[in-house]
This record gives C-alpha cells, sequence and structure tokens, in this order.
C-alpha cells in the first residue's frame, strides 16, 4: 500500500498555521524581553547582592536548570491552582518559559559580566561615574557583546521548545499543528509544513537578533 | 549567501524523507503478520476507566482489556497493549505500530483513514461541570471554557455542537483533562459519562455532575482498511462474546449495568 501525499488540506489549514505561528512568536517575544531582563538583574545580584540574595538566586538557578521544562509548566498550570493561583494558559506559559529561560541566561550574563576586565569599573568610577551608571554604560553593553551569540542560541532554543506548552492548551503553532493533524490524518504532510514554518521562524528570529545587536551594541556582534 | 545555502540543504533533506514516505512497502496481510509475530498489538488509553486505565497494581485493566484479551485469544496469541492517545492513535494504526485500536467512536472523517469492526461498548459522551453552573443545552456552552481530548469523537462532536464563543481547550489525554477540570482551569469537561462518573466521584468540593449528554455512539474497533481478514476475526470474537454472555459480564462488571445490544447501534 503506497502513501500518496495530499496537501489540499493546505488552503483551509493556513490561517490555523499563520494564528498559531503569531502566538509563538508572541510568546518568544514577551519571553525575550521579560527573561533577558529578569537575567541582567540575577547576574548582577548573584555577584554584587547581599548573601541571602545570592544563595537564593544560585538555588533558583540549581533548580530550574536540573527540572524538566514540562513538569515546571504542569506545576504552574496544573499545580499552582490548588494554592489559589490561576494563570490562564497562555499567562502560564509565559510565566513558565520565562522562568525557565531566565535560569539558563543568567549564567550566560554572569559569564559576560566576568569577561570585562576590572580596570573598566575602576576607570569609570575614577572619572566620577555612580556605581549604577558604571554598570548599565560601561560594564553592562561590553558583557552583552561577549555573549551575545550564546543568548541569541538560548532564544532560539526557548522559541524551539515553546512547542511544549501545546500540552496545557496555548493555541500555539504545535498546538495548531496536533489539531489539523488530528482533524485530517494527515501526519506526514501537517508536521512536514509546521517543521518549515519552525525552520524559517528560527532562521528570521536569529537574524533580528543579529541585526538588532549589531545596532545596538555595535559592530562585532555576530 | 550562507543563509541560501543552509536554506537549500534543508529543504533537500525534507524532500528525501518525503520520498522515503512514499516509498511502497511489500504488502503482508496483518492476519499473517500477527501469527508470525505470536503477538497482537492492541492500542488503548491508559487513562480512560472504566474501559482501560491502571488498576491498584498498575497493570491495565478494563472493559476494553477484557475484549481485547478475547481478541486475542481467539487468534490464539499473546496479547500486546501499547498506550497510545487520542491524536497519536490513528497514525499508530496507519503506521502499523498496532493492529488494531480499542474504542474508536465511528466518524465520517474516520471512514475516510481506517476501516471499523464489530460495535462492541456502549459510549455516552457527557458534558460535566459543577452543581452550581447553569448549563442546560448547546446554546449555554457560550463563554464556557472546556477541556476535552484532542482529536477523540468528544472533541469533534464539541466543536461541531458549541457556538463560536465557547473556550474550546484542547488536552493529550483524559489525565490532563480531568486535571485541568479538577484544577479550575476550565470550567467545564466533555468526556464520556462513565469515565466521568468514576472519576468525579472522589470530587466532594467541586461537585460535579452530568450537565447533558452531547452524543451516544458506540465504541468499535478500529482497523486498517483493506484487511478483511482481521475484520471478520474481529467480528467472530466478538459476536461470540455477545453470544456466551462474556461481553455482559464484562458490562457488569466494570460498567455496573447489564449490556443492552441496542446500544451497539450506531
Amino acid at each position: 500500500m503506497g502513501y500518496s501525499l495530499d496537501f489540499g488540506w493546505l488552503a483551509g489549514a493556513a490561517g490555523a498555521i499563520a494564528r498559531g505561528a503569531a502566538t509563538t512568536v508572541l510568546l518568544i517575544v514577551v519571553t525575550t524581553l521579560a527573561g533577558t531582563f529578569l537575567s541582567i538583574l540575577g547576574a548582577a545580584g548573584k555577584r554584587s547582592g547581599p548573601k541571602p540574595l545570592r544563595t537564593a538566586i544560585a538555588a533558583y538557578v540549581e533548580v530550574m536548570r536540573n527540572t524538566p521544562f514540562l513538569v515546571q509548566l504542569f506545576f504552574i498550570f496544573f499545580g499552582l491552582p490548588s494554592l489559589g493561583i490561576r494563570l490562564d494558559p497562555i499567562l502560564a506559559a509565559m510565566l513558565a518559559m520565562t522562568l525557565n529561560m531566565a535560569a539558563y541566561t543568567i549564567e550566560i550574563v554572569g559569564a559576560g559580566l566576568d569577561a570585562v576586565p576590572r580596570g573598566q569599573t575602576e576607570a569609570a568610577l575614577a572619572l566620577g561615574l555612580r556605581p549604577r551608571q558604571v554598570f548599565v554604560k560601561i560594564v553592562l553593553p561590553q558583557a552583552l557583546k561577549v555573549i551575545y551569540p550564546a543568548l541569541t542560541s538560548q532564544i532560539v532554543i526557548m522559541m524551539l521548545e515553546s512547542a511544549v506548552v501545546s500540552q496545557i492548551a496555548v493555541r500555539e503553532l504545535t498546538y495548531e499543528a496536533d489539531m489539523l493533524q488530528a482533524r485530517t490524518f494527515r501526519a506526514f504532510e501537517t508536521y512536514f509544513v509546521v517543521t518549515l514554518v519552525y525552520l524559517g521562524l528560527s532562521m528570521g528570529l536569529r537574524r533580528l537578533l543579529v541585526s538588532g545587536g549589531r545596532r545596538a551594541l555595535g559592530a562585532g556582534v555576530s | 549567501m550562507k543563509l541560501r545555502n543552509a536554506l537549500k540543504s534543508a529543504i533537500a533533506a525534507m524532500l528525501m524523507l518525503g520520498a522515503a514516505g512514499l516509498a511502497t512497502q511489500a504488502r503482508a496481510d496483518a492476519v499473517d503478520d500477527i501469527a508470525k509475530a505470536g503477538a497482537i498489538n492492541v492500542g488503548i488509553f491508559s487513562d480512560f476507566p472504566p474501559f482501560s486505565s491502571a488498576s491498584a497494581d498498575m497493570s491495565i485493566k478494563g472493559y476494553d482489556i477484557d475484549v481485547a484479551q478475547a481478541i486475542a485469544d481467539s487468534l490464539k496469541v499473546k496479547l500486546n497493549l501499547v498506550s497510545v492517545t487520542g491524536q497519536n492513535r490513528i497514525p499508530y494504526l496507519t503506521d502499523k505500530r498496532v493492529d488494531i485500536l480499542m474504542s474508536v467512536g465511528y466518524s465520517k472523517e474516520r471512514e475516510q483513514v481506517i476501516d471499523f469492526a464489530a460495535a462492541y461498548a456502549p459510549y455516552y459522551i457527557a458534558v460535566i461541570g459543577p452543581a452550581e453552573l447553569a448549563v442546560k443545552g448547546k446554546d449555554d456552552l457560550a463563554d464556557k471554557s472546556i477541556a476535552v481530548n484532542r482529536g477523540t469523537l468528544e472533541d469533534t462532536s464539541l466543536t461541531e455542537a458549541a457556538p463560536s464563543s465557547a473556550d474550546i481547550r484542547r488536552f493529550d489525554n483524559y489525565n490532563s483533562v480531568i486535571q485541568a477540570f479538577i484544577s479550575g482551569q476550565t470550567q467545564l469537561m466533555v468526556v464520556g459519562n462513565d469515565v466521568g462518573a468514576q472519576v468525579l466521584a472522589k470530587q466532594e468540593a467541586l461537585k460535579p455532575e452530568q450537565k447533558f449528554q452531547l452524543l451516544t455512539s458506540p465504541s468499535h474497533i478500529g482497523l486498517n482498511k483493506n484487511e478483511d481478514r482481521l475484520k471478520k476475526a474481529v467480528n467472530d470474537a466478538v459476536a461470540k462474546m455477545l453470544a456466551d454472555g462474556k461481553l455482559d459480564e464484562s458490562s457488569k462488571a466494570w460498567l455496573k449495568t447489564p449490556l443492552n445490544p441496542d446500544n451497539l447501534k450506531d
């Protein structure tokens, strides 16, 4: 029995796929902004905060990096309601993705901070800049430039990982794909198309991040 | 340009995969394959009480398992249970990872892809919600959040029946559907009423109750198209269970009610 490909359903499904892709993009935009912001705070806190804060951040990083994303997601979505905290699927997904990504990027940003020579801080302080100005204007841009490739990789990985949130009925790309597959039973064609969409999204995302990084951090970002 | 090259090689890889998918497979009769393997692979849900779910000793038991065992016995082979989900089970069947599927409700869409053997179990699809929420019919589903198992007959019949403002949330298995409902993530859920009754008996705080029946449709045994010998063997096994009262026994044991053959008609 031969299997014949049939893409006849695709025209009717294009809207669903586009909506799903848009949700995936929304998820990753929110996660990237919130996650990067959190990880800068976290990395700075881990280096110069008070001892309890440093311990707390270290514990957070260890817990998030050593447990599966799916379990974290289920904990937030199915577990927290027993404590009276009920989040919409999309909010639960954004929260889980942000918390998960921040744990990884705290370490990445931290490595960048460590790579900036101590003399930079000393020179800036000697010129009369306040400590906060030194961090934001002198240390952070140099640190981000060093770790930019690692950061973009992590963001792309997170976008691909976002497929997992289809499990809590967030209508993102994988959810729509599963749904189309369940309606048409055309598993090969459905996932073929969706694979191409993911491929396009991650390539586009990477280029966008690189060109955005060049603009914000100057030449030499790749 | 680098990007274009990467894209080209990606597309080439995809096309090769596609060609592999198209390659015709040597065709053998399913009954011969089963006899040769000495076992029949039966796709079941593992979280679908009382039809099939884990018992106290963690082995899967239930009405479906009784019937599957009888079919295996009639073919004189070992029964090999394969856990599937509502969404992946039809591909599991067409990819021949399983020989037959239990608990498949009839639908036109499914008939285009698979074949149906005898109906063997009554099945009703019910809308279940907490006592305090007033839901009497399809129109009351508007603006409600409803959990359902993706790709099942529940999903398709709910999607058809519910007004467009209903927020249908589809999960991958019965467990997640029930969890979503119990934890309050959705206001209602749509499952087979036997499934609902067994699980919800324990939920005293929520006081869930059956709101109304969406559909009555007996469960069939699903198998691949053009497997007439296997279909006949399955039909004979079910007919024998009906004739010698075994099916009635299973019904009393699991569904807590004698089997009414009228409920096996589509």
